[in-house]
């Protein structure tokens, strides 16, 4: 027999709030998810536990997060009780209540970025950053490992902790050659300070159970234990699954129960996933009793034929070899610095970044100090389509004595006016102050 | 006239009741062995010159399906279960005689795999041959589409003496809980229907022609006959009598409250919303099995007037065990009661002996004997207040479902205690203080449960799911699938469930004038494929809840 173990349940179907009416994130996201947990008498069972979800602040966003033009403005109250959703799970498994724990929540979070304007793929906050950064807050800092098992590339979590050492961000996701964002390739691969410590494993449409075990095996778990982390959270998009109308891939529900098995995660936080009927109920009881250690073997979709879902032999072949490179990457990952760094002390990047959801551009400049003591102190430079300009000042946690002393004084020798910004923000993460200006 | 019976498991009350006063009250000894003699010897006592035609109803709250099920005395029962994908057998499977068959209705009620005719029989006739007699039959999503147990059920009935259906017991999902409640209908079946035979050969005998009801868990009752295909909902009547007991003898209208009923080995606990008795969400337990039966959400603590006092590594330690009376009546050990009379807050017993016995504990803890009554009554009093927040705080962190509810919802803030029992007087000051509560201890309470059973109205529930794409509304518990038109709406499913739980009601023995209904679940979703809405999925749930026949009016207030 297996070994059972502690598992929390934080549901939150939001059945009272939906993007638009025909919008995927709408009410009957979850409707059918419940029933089915309902009808397998789940929560029964006498080491699942459910928990209502607590409320996120303004401060956890602000934690993570800089909003234009306020935290406020760009979230509802759902967002507030799926990121404290997240929260509950990892308080109950950072407080050993469980040994593990499941926020089964909705809206998702991990198209989210530093900076907000408004909403991306479907998310406004990054709930499981404002999660990470809350129990940080807490319970001292961890090393975090993030999964990223959604369809989608993660690039709002990967941009967050792009410069951060101590989280490892691996996605695995659809390539993004064929699907939104259109990002995630092995070379974005962190910050100068930070390299390494954001992986992308890009798999071609019509990966099946398989590939996705490869990768798991061959370099996620490797990986993993190289990295050792305090804490692992999975980001459970569940978009992969084959019955997905608006992806390609040909994951299962036998597969991620699989996946949650192996990966063990601490954590593991709903993302996307919008075949809500023939999908999403099979796909959560099956991570729910893999997380809890029980039978999943049975669980399976009423059209479910693994013979018809199997993946070619190219695309084996193909996902071998992505897997390889990657890897190798990963082993040579203190190499690059210098190569990259060029003896400069600040690196700069240019990006334009659109929020689909909400229609609205942002060209946004970042700049970080090149550090081997800490994440080094960044600055950003962003300015909206909604006419929104601001300049950001970002001390990071664990910051050494000379990132501190720069950043601040960096901050003192700006002059709002004439960079021509409406926001002058200090996010000073290692003491948790959030100025503005 | 209304008779009010409790059998409880010492003492068996009646309670005849003219213009809702006590006429006449009698109390006999508990025959365990024979429970229908206890039930029909105190009725004839009770009767003794009255006119048995003057009565407008009888209600009975009986142990008798509890103590079966405690006590082991059921029958073998076969299970056919249809489970489809999911949790494995293993863990869903109630007894050793369990087979497993074809048959799944997906989570939407639509059939994703039929059932297979010569499997059943194949199925019926092994079970038939192993002995046994009683059948239950269950199938996953049972409750969203009961053909599939309709079939099987029909397939049965020629070989079988009787057959439980799985989606009669509960409207609720929960399939491992279905399978449970199946079972225990079906082991407790021949049992309850030779009592009920009994009960009704009696009434003919005697002349009685009014209504007899039985008292359910969730504090409502249903009329005998219609009780006899489903004697599991009459399991944990016992705290349901004492709740609704309270309830009769004191205004519990209107206010948030806890109902108490601290006995000499436990202590009974019980929350009113609003004056309403609160459910378990989903059903009671018995004996390890988790039911999908309605019942009164009570909870029960091993701390009462009688429970044994000890020291154990310098703490004073109450309970769990109750070894005997108060050493004031003899008893072989201290507890609160002693204390309690030590204190002048009773004056029962044998104050010497009562002395002598926490004189012990005094000794241990280096106290006065003031000093230690005091530190045993109150160590009492706050284990009881801790159980008493403990299931407030639970209740309001049961999670709910929509912004709106997380936001908004209602928390429950009694502001009354009401408490009856040996040593409610004595405790019930200091209770009010730590729980911050007003306190009412009602008169007349030795018949709380009978005069409960007596005034306890017809309760029922119903569970509505409609889908426009398809056309279909299901009605659980009545096993009804109709047609709808595409354009059928919220309104129509409210209208036709409100009609469907009266009749309902009134089948299960309900008067026109109690049928007082409530909408407790209200959902609509629009259902979008491809991003267009294709259709609605509405639900709902409605019931007839928990309180006391009309005409008495807010319990208390004509005693």
């Amino acid at each position: 027999m297996k070994r059972t173990r502690k598992t929390g349940l934080i549901f939150f179907p939001a059945f009272d709030w939906a993007i638009s009416p025909t919008h995927p994130e709408r009410e009957e996201r979850l409707l059918y998810t419940q029933d089915q947990v309902f009808e397998e008498g789940l929560l029964d069972f006498e080491n699942i536990v459910e928990y209502k979800p607590g409320l996120a602040t303004i401060d956890d966003i602000n934690r993570i997060h800089i909003c234009v033009p306020d935290a406020k403005s760009v979230i509802t109250e759902s967002h507030l009780i799926s990121a404290g959703g997240a929260i509950t799970a990892a308080q109950k498994v950072l407080s050993a209540e469980v040994d593990n724990a499941f926020a089964l929540v909705r809206p998702p979070g991990h198209h989210a970025m530093r900076i907000v304007h408004g909403a991306r793929g479907f998310c406004n906050i990054n709930i499981e950053a404002v999660m990470i950064e809350n129990l940080r807050r807490k319970y001292g800092h961890k090393r975090v490992a993030i999964i990223d098992t959604d369809c989608h590339h993660g690039d709002g979590t990967q941009d967050i902790y792009w410069h951060d050492p101590d989280t490892l961000c691996i996605s695995i996701h659809q390539d993004g050659r064929t699907l939104y964002p259109g990002s995630g390739f092995p070379d974005e691969f962190g910050g100068p300070n930070a390299l390494g410590t954001t992986i992308n494993v890009p798999l071609p449409p019509e990966t099946s159970d398989e590939g996705f075990l490869h990768v798991l095996e061959e370099l996620i778990l490797p990986i993993i234990e190289e990295f050792k982390p305090d804490l692992v959270i999975n980001s459970a998009g569940q978009d992969n699954h084959y019955t997905d109308p608006i992806t390609n891939m040909r994951f299962s529900a036998q597969g991620y129960a699989r996946l949650n098995e192996r990966l063990n995660p601490d954590i593991a936080v709903l993302e996307g996933g919008y075949s809500i009927e023939g999908a999403l109920p099979y796909v959560n009881v099956g991570i729910i009793l893999a997380m809890a250690g029980l039978d999943y073997s049975h669980v399976r979709e009423p059209d479910y034929n693994p013979e018809s879902l199997r993946q070619s032999d190219d695309i084996s072949r193909y996902i071998r070899e992505v897997t390889k490179d990657v890897m190798d990457l990963w082993k040579k990952r203190h190499t690059f610095k210098a190569e990259i760094v060029k003896g400069a002390k600040y690196a700069r990047r240019n990006r334009n970044i659109y929020y689909d959801t909400d229609g609205i551009r942002e060209q946004q400049e970042e700049t970080v100090r090149i550090c081997d003591d800490c994440g080094g102190f960044i600055t950003v430079n962003s300015m909206a389509s909604t006419g929104n300009r601001l300049y950001a000042v970002i001390i990071p946690t664990r910051s050494c004595d000379l990132c501190r002393h720069e950043g601040e004084k960096h901050f003192r020798s700006i002059d709002k006016t004439k960079l021509g910004a409406h926001y002058l923000i200090l996010q000073d993460r290692d003491r948790d102050i959030y100025t503005v200006k | 006239m209304i008779l009010g019976i409790d059998v409880g498991g010492t003492h068996t009350d009646a309670v005849l009741l003219e213009n809702f006063k006590v006429k006449k009250k009698t109390k006999i000894p508990t025959n365990q062995l024979h429970l229908v003699s206890s039930l029909l010897g105190v009725m004839d006592a009770i009767l003794q010159d009255e006119d048995p035609a003057k009565l407008e109803r009888v209600v009975f709250s009986t142990t008798i399906s509890t103590n079966a099920i405690v006590q082991g005395k059921t029958d073998r029962v076969g299970m056919i279960v249809a489970s489809g994908p999911g949790l494995t057998p293993q863990d869903v499977r109630v007894s050793e005689d369990t087979r497993f068959v074809s048959g799944y209705m997906s989570n939407r009620g639509i059939e994703v795999a039929p059932v297979k005719k010569g499997e059943i029989n194949e199925a019926l006739s092994a079970l038939k041959e192993a002995g046994i007699d009683h059948l239950g039959v269950v199938g996953k999503f049972s409750t969203r589409n009961p053909v599939h147990e309709n079939e099987i059920g029909e397939i049965a009935q020629s070989v079988f003496r009787h057959v439980s259906l799985g989606h009669r017991m509960s409207g609720n999902l929960n399939f491992r809980r279905r399978i449970a409640t199946t079972y225990l209908n079906a082991s407790i079946f021949d049992l309850y229907n030779r009592f009920v035979g009994e009960i009704v050969d009696f009434a003919t005998k005697t002349g009685l022609k009014a209504p007899i009801y039985i008292l359910k868990a969730d504090g409502g009752t249903f009329e005998i006959r219609q009780s006899a295909d489903q004697p599991v909902q009459t399991i944990l009547s016992g705290p349901a009598a004492s709740i609704m007991g309270i309830m009769s003898l004191a205004d519990c209208s209107g206010s948030d409250a806890i109902a108490m009923d601290m006995g000499g080995t436990t202590t009974d606990i019980a929350l009113l919303a609003d004056g309403v008795p609160l459910l378990e969400p989903l059903g009671v337990t018995i004996e390890g099995h988790k039911t999908l039966i309605r019942g009164l959400k009570t909870r029960s603590i091993g701390l009462g007037g009688d429970s044994r006092v000890r020291v154990d590594k310098g703490e004073i330690c109450i309970g769990p065990r109750r070894e005997g009376p108060a050493a004031a009546f003899g008893g072989p050990y201290p507890t609160p009661t002693d204390a309690m009379i030590i204190l002048g807050l009773t004056q029962i017993g044998d104050r010497a002996k009562a002395e002598a016995a926490v004189a012990e504990i005094a000794g241990e803890m280096k106290m006065s004997l003031q000093d230690a009554a005091r530190a045993v009554f109150d160590k009492t009093c706050q284990g009881v207040a801790s159980a008493v927040t403990t299931l407030i705080e639970e209740i309001n962190n049961t999670p709910v479902y929509t912004i709106h509810e997380l936001l908004e919802g209602k928390r429950l803030e009694p502001s009354k205690l009401f408490i009856v029992g040996g040593p409610a007087g004595a405790v019930a000051p200091r209770l009010g203080e730590i729980l911050g509560c007003d306190v009412v201890i009602p008169h007349n309470a030795e018949v709380a449960n009978a005069f409960g059973a007596a005034l306890a109205r017809t309760t029922a529930e119903i569970t509505l799911i409609a889908e426009t794409e398809r056309g279909s509304l299901v009605i659980a518990e009545e096993g009804i699938q109709m047609k709808i038109p595409a354009h059928f709406t919220r309104k129509d499913i409210l209208r036709i469930g409100i009609e469907k739980l009266r009749e309902r009601a009134a089948k299960l023995g309900a008067r026109e004038a109690d049928i007082e209904t409530e909408i407790i679940e209200d959902q609509e979703f629009n259902m979008v494929r491809g991003f267009y809405t294709t259709g609605k999925n509405i639900r709902l749930k409605a019931q007839v809840k928990p309180g006391l026949i009309a005409r008495f009016g807010k319990g208390g207030a004509r005693l």
